[in-house]
């Protein structure tokens, strides 16, 4: 193992950590964006909404990133009018269509955590908030969302670490996100596996700082529905 | 249309290829899972250990990195260790990576899935076998093995349909699987968009496919059980 390579191409590796970490946040939040709404209408049974975002969710669930990724980077371009519309500044920058990719793919997982979430809140909590005569859309924004925020912060650390992995992806698509760095160095010096076991160890430990900050999140947000041992 | 019909073939071949991957995986991941479930669940400190580095380390790398880890510092491995009793250098099959690194990231998955279920089969059952006379082995195989079948089927279905979507990610390392070929033939024809559709629709395929089967093999397993509804 050549760690002196490694360690002289360290500036490689802390953009590949940025770029990394950049696109799971983005990922991540607008996913959370698309699932909020999504995922109330889908719990509410919205007609013809619930079904249609059923779609997307089952479309994007169901296929694999890596293809989502590809339809979008290499397979818009098959279209005379998207090459000429104004969007293609930003279709033809692989960022954006790794960032477009990985934000509805987040979206879709996250609108099935969140109708879940949703569907379970005790029926108690909306009849208290009720009884109390709150509008029903304060019922919504101050009982029903908290409530079931927290409860779903499990499933979406889960979420947050499967998007970090997923993320890895871009790097096919030319991206120097940290297997892209890794796979830069291991082409520059000609090694087999010395830029792979960096990339590993990196996601490795941001993998359990994740774990690590949603254990604490869970023990602060959660606190209320601990059983007392 | 015209051209989809023409490469139909093609895209068969690497459907083939798709499906082979992941069946293969799946058997290696089994072996694994129960490998490392045995460990978890082990008296020695040694195995439990063991079992408890496999899991954290392999569920904190995204499974590109694992692929490109195993295809290229695998191939460099084995021929070390080749030359180190005096053998000539061999190629590590793209297949042959796809399968050992998918059946090793999966495997890890199982092992939790395997232990849960071992641990929800209630004592008095194993219990009950010993004080009945039946050998350890029997105990183990004839009233254990058809209970954590039931309890882990559904856990089972969870990870084949996240295995299946993980082999899109072999093209990487120029396995001419599905997404390799249509990706191919698509970029040739200036038809990336309607061949990448395609793939999207035989993902969605083979996962309703192995939701039916399934589905019918957990009802099988729990065949003899009252349902509560």
């Amino acid at each position: 193992m050549r760690v002196d390579l490694v360690l002289a191409n360290w500036p490689l590796f802390a953009r590949g950590v940025w770029i990394t970490l950049e696109l799971t946040a983005v990922a991540i939040a607008v996913g959370f964006l698309i699932a909020l709404p999504a995922g109330l209408a889908r719990a509410r049974r919205v007609p013809w909404v619930a079904p249609a975002l059923g779609a997307y969710v089952y479309l994007f669930r169901g296929t694999p990133l890596l293809v989502q990724t590809f339809l979008i980077y290499y397979g818009l371009a098959q279209f005379g009018w998207i090459r000429a519309s104004w969007a293609w500044e930003l279709l033809r920058n692989p960022w954006w269509c790794a960032a477009i990719a990985f934000s509805l793919n987040s979206g879709a997982y996250a609108t099935e955590i969140l109708r879940g979430a949703f569907e379970t809140t005790p029926r108690g909590e909306l009849e208290a908030a009720e009884a109390l005569g709150l509008h029903p859309r304060m019922v919504t924004w101050l009982v029903l969302v908290p409530s079931a925020l927290r409860r779903a912060l499990p499933q979406y650390g889960n979420e947050v670490v499967f998007m970090l992995h997923g993320s890895a992806v871009a790097s096919i698509i030319t991206i120097q996100d940290i297997l892209g760095a890794g796979r830069t160095l291991n082409a520059k010096y000609y090694l087999a596996y010395e830029g792979f076991v960096t990339a590993a160890l990196l996601y490795m430990a941001i993998t359990f700082l994740l774990v690590l900050i949603f254990r604490r999140l869970e023990a602060r947000y959660l606190r209320h529905l601990t059983v007392a041992r | 249309m015209g051209d989809l019909l023409r490469y139909a073939p093609i895209l068969l071949t690497g459907a083939f290829v798709t499906v082979a991957l992941a069946l293969a995986s799946l058997a290696l991941a089994t072996l694994l899972g129960a490998l490392g479930a045995a460990g978890k669940l082990a008296r020695r400190p040694l195995w439990r250990r063991l079992a408890m580095a496999y899991t954290t380390l392999v569920r904190g790398v995204p499974d590109i990195v694992l692929m490109l880890l195993v295809y290229f510092g695998g191939q460099r491995l084995l021929n070390a260790l080749l030359a180190a009793v005096g053998a000539g250098a061999v190629d590590l099959p793209p297949f042959l990576a796809g399968v050992i690194s998918i059946g090793f990231l999966y495997g890890a998955y199982l092992t939790e899935t395997f232990r849960g279920a071992y641990l929800a089969v209630p004592r008095g059952q194993a219990d009950a076998g010993r004080a009945l006379g039946l050998h350890p082995v029997a105990v183990l195989w004839a009233v254990m093995l058809p209970q954590v079948v039931r309890f882990a089927l559904p856990g089972y279905a969870n990870v084949w349909q996240v295995l299946v979507k993980s082999t899109a990610v072999v093209s990487v390392i120029g396995l001419e699987d599905l997404v390799g070929r249509a990706n191919d033939v698509g970029k040739t024809l200036r038809e990336p968009f309607l061949f990448l559709l395609v793939v999207l629709a035989v993902y969605l395929l083979i996962t309703w496919v192995s939701t039916l089967a399934l589905e019918r093999l957990e009802r099988r397993a729990a065949r003899g059980i009252a349902h509560a509804r």
